[in-house]
């Protein structure tokens, strides 16, 4: 582990996804970060007021199986159609992470939507995930953090998931109209943007911040009949004061307002402090190197976090060889590393089949521990190496390493040439001497997908 | 393809041939620490204990919250006059009735006023108090009772299930498994990737785990893969808890109620239901041995919220179960809930130290030293008067 590859194999290892036999690894950092403009670009069919129409669909489906007005086939090939469409949205994500040249854009990508965590609970769900990751995270992804967080706040799928919806200021004209139904407020999304999205739970804000944010944010809502909007008759009448300063006084809109909090939020020291280390955390080591963290904390200052310029420090910043394969490869990228050195594109993966999508990536993320869309709570996935190489789910890369190459490829690659083009010059001595020595390609192939040099980058 | 049963046996004859190589270390039984049997359930997303463990006899419950938490009136399981427990723990009720079954209310960790989930759920798992920086605090609480436990083995302490567990991680070795994990490699596959992981401790060991715990754990009959999630991890637990492992835990996510509450929590008490019956029932006569703790970062606000919902708060419950549990009771100090009585006017005021209760049990059962629980595995503690929750 002492060895640093050169800049291009070390950028597709650690800022990417890897190497793959069709193309080569970027020749520089403006390659690396011409993949953020490119990811930018959304591309996914699904949109909030199409998931949303999913969803009617759905329950208009379940409320007239119910009353017995459809049979139970036409009910099930309702819910048969949604599932084959979330299997659909994580093909798309992987197609598209396999075939992007460079990758970062595609990291970041996983990156945001992990920040910004939402938790599909039901399929229509899932789709109303893709259009999260299609409308809020994608378009602002490398623009300025402002509009990336005020675009993921506002999105349905963020309202849904943290209950803004269910949000009534106490005082508004209707919960005062409504006195038998109990109505007022929910904090969730307010605590979570300022513990999760923003400051960090160790900066300098209390339950009365919370609570002033809360009100705040009253008024905002989504359904499926009327999309987002801003209700003023629920949201909570009166000046807010969050972090000291003063919002939604006379004559003020509320979403305009909304707005304001999110700039200022996103301009607090604290959050450059909380943020710059998360992507050190995610892109370099569990325990990053405190200059790397300085340098991207000054930059986002200093620029009020304009994204691309935070990551041109990131991708030509020391840190990045210093600490080369301090993390282990998350499940979602270790499938996405493994298809692109399998010398998959694109087209490939586009091609695969339901039963296909299911047997080799849906089920194998649950069982690496990554269930796709469905992390523990709003905190995300865990970093730490040590989260994920745990025996049972090192047991299923294992297993996948084992089973799937040889239903994905025609002819699975000899062992020894497959070795050079998954980990090109960064392969342990270690590993050189044990692929020669298994008993069959299978097995060779499998030892390389699961060996240390490529499960950690 | 090679049948299962073949791969195991070629790992086994490779075993033999290669007994110095790390990978296929062969499993030791070493004496056990005694019969009793600790279980710890991480409930993650703060459960509503006022909802759980309604004290409807407290006539400001219904002042505070309309539409849940309605007592008897609304379906609530009486337990003695003052309490009675959610409809959904039904299936529970049996126990109650034998003993087997007990709650302790107005408890907390030492964590207070952030509220956070994560912070919160990692102090509890470390088990320590307010004396450090949470990111700072290293290991968890069931390790260090682990390093006290004379003849303590890796087979003495398993977390269940997919995910890795703040509170048994640290220096002594212990293991964890998923009921649905399996590992199927020819001997030399196995060889060499033990090769391959020779110099990254955290590969090695993980796959040395895989090598041993894979071998021994039987696969599951057909039809058992349909049941929840829930009960697969109980009776995965009560297999290992009837061979040499004394210390089992893991978790079950659901209990961040801010909406629709009785939907949510019903749910979730189901699974947690499902889990301490196939525990009971995979544990068999070693029941009678065992304590099952159910634990929670933090309560929720003593007021309902305005989704038929609660926010995060601070005091809350704590449920007990087993044959070793001197249960049909309700433990604690009630604070009351009305006006200074709240805590920040707005949580249950926490009257004791979940952390207490632990203690007291695993003094019981495996007679750990007094000032150990309060130096060492619970920092700080003050294991106080003696609640008496066991058998």
């Amino acid at each position: 582990m002492t060895l640093t590859p050169d800049f291009p194999e070390l950028a597709a290892i650690r800022l990417g996804y890897g190497l793959s036999p069709l193309a080569p690894p970027p020749a520089d950092a403006a390659e690396v970060l011409a993949s953020c403009v490119r990811a930018a670009i959304p591309d996914d069919p699904w949109t909030a007021a199409l998931a949303g129409d999913a969803q009617i669909s759905l329950s208009e489906a379940r409320k007239a199986r119910e009353e017995m007005t459809i049979p139970d086939d036409e009910f099930r090939a309702v819910t048969q159609k949604l599932n084959a469409e979330r299997l659909a949205v994580l093909q798309r994500r992987v197609a598209r992470a396999v075939a992007a040249p460079a990758g970062f854009g595609e990291r970041l990508v996983q990156f945001w939507a992990d920040h910004f965590t939402t938790v599909a609970q039901n399929p229509p769900q899932h789709l109303m995930a893709a259009a999260f990751v299609n409308e809020a995270i994608r378009p602002n992804l490398a623009g300025r953090f402002a509009d990336l967080l005020f675009a993921a706040e506002t999105h349905p799928m963020m309202l849904v998931y943290l209950n803004q919806n269910a949000s009534f200021g106490p005082n508004s004209l209707f919960v005062r109209r409504r006195p038998e139904r109990n109505l007022g407020l929910n904090e969730n999304l307010a605590r979570e943007i300022m513990e999760l999205h923003t400051l960090g739970v160790g900066a300098d804000y209390t339950q009365a911040d919370v609570r002033e944010l809360a009100e705040l944010l009253t008024g905002l809502t989504w359904n499926p009949r009327e999309g987002q909007h801003f209700r003023p008759q629920v949201a909570e009448p009166g000046a807010e004061t969050v972090l000291g300063r003063r919002y939604s006084g006379k004559g003020t809109s509320g979403l305009d307002e909304i707005r304001r909090a999110m700039v200022d939020l996103a301009r607090h020291p604290a959050t450059a402090q909380h943020v710059a280390r998360k992507l050190a955390v995610h892109f370099a080591a569990d325990d990053p190197p405190p200059d790397l963290v300085r340098a991207l904390a000054a930059v986002w200052q200093d620029t009020e976090g304009d994204l691309a310029q935070v990551y041109a420090v990131l991708a030509t910043h020391p840190a990045l060889a210093a600490t080369f394969r301090h993390k282990a490869r998350q499940p979602f990228d270790f499938l996405v590393a493994s298809l692109r050195a399998l010398g998959l594109d694109r087209a490939q993966v586009m091609a695969f089949d339901g039963p296909r999508i299911n047997q080799s990536l849906w089920i194998p993320l649950a069982q690496m521990g990554q269930p796709f869309g469905r992390a523990r709570g709003p905190d995300g996935w865990a970093e730490a190496a040590d989260a994920w190489i745990t025996p049972q789910m090192l047991s299923a890369r294992i297993a996948w390493a084992l089973q799937q190459p040889q239903r994905l490829t025609n002819d699975l690659p000899d062992p020894r040439a497959f070795l050079s083009e998954a980990l090109g010059g960064t392969a342990s001595e270690r590993l050189i001497w044990a692929v020669p020595k298994a008993e069959s390609a299978r097995e060779g192939v499998a030892i390389v997908l699961a060996s240390t040099d490529f499960n950690r980058r | 393809m090679p049948s299962r049963r073949r791969l195991l046996k070629s790992a086994v004859m490779a075993a033999c041939s290669a007994a110095a190589h790390p990978l296929l270390s062969t499993m030791t039984f070493a004496a056990v620490p005694g019969d009793n049997r600790l279980v710890v359930i991480v409930l993650r997303g703060a459960m509503d204990g006022l909802d759980v463990v309604q004290p409807y006899g407290d006539p400001l419950l219904r002042q505070l919250r309309r539409g849940i938490s309605g007592g008897p009136d609304a379906g609530a399981l009486d337990l003695d006059g003052f309490h009675a427990m959610h409809p959904a723990l039904a299936p529970l009720a049996p126990l109650w009735q034998a003993g087997e079954l007990a709650f302790a209310h107005a408890v907390a960790t030492p964590y207070r006023d952030k509220r956070s989930h994560f912070d919160g759920q990692d102090l509890l798992e470390a088990g320590t108090g307010n004396d450090l920086p949470i990111d700072a605090q290293k290991g968890g609480w069931l390790n260090r009772l682990l390093q006290d436990l004379p003849g303590a083995t890796a087979e003495t302490a398993y977390t269940v299930g997919p995910e890795e567990m703040l509170i048994l991680s640290g220096p002594a070795r212990a293991l964890s498994w998923a009921p649905d994990a399996r590992l199927k490699l020819s001997a030399q596959a196995q060889l060499l990737l033990a090769e391959v992981y020779h110099d990254d401790p955290l590969f090695r060991q993980a796959a040395e785990d895989a090598a041993e715990i894979g071998s021994s754990v039987a696969p599951m009959a057909k039809g058992e893969g349909r049941a929840g999630d829930a009960a697969k991890l109980g009776r995965f637990a009560a297999e290992r808890l009837n061979g040499a492992t004394r210390i089992a835990s893991f978790s079950l996510a659901g209990w961040d109620t801010h909406a629709r509450q009785p939907q949510v929590l019903a749910r979730s008490l189901g699974t947690l239901c499902d889990a301490i019956i196939a525990l009971r029932d995979g544990l068999g006569p070693n029941w009678a041995h065992t304590t099952v703790l159910a634990m929670t970062e933090f309560g929720r606000t003593a007021r309902e919220n305005g989704s038929g919902g609660t926010d995060h708060g601070t005091g809350g419950a704590m449920l007990m179960a087993g044959g070793a549990v001197r249960g049909g009771r309700v433990y604690g100090d009630w604070p009351g809930l009305g006006e200074g009585q709240l805590y920040q006017d707005r949580d249950l005021m926490p009257t004791r130290d979940v952390r207490a209760y632990a203690g007291w049990a695993m003094r019981g059962l495996f007679g750990t030293d007094a000032r150990m629980i309060e130096r060492t595995i619970f920092p700080g503690l003050d294991l106080g008067t003696d609640p008496g929750i066991l058998a």
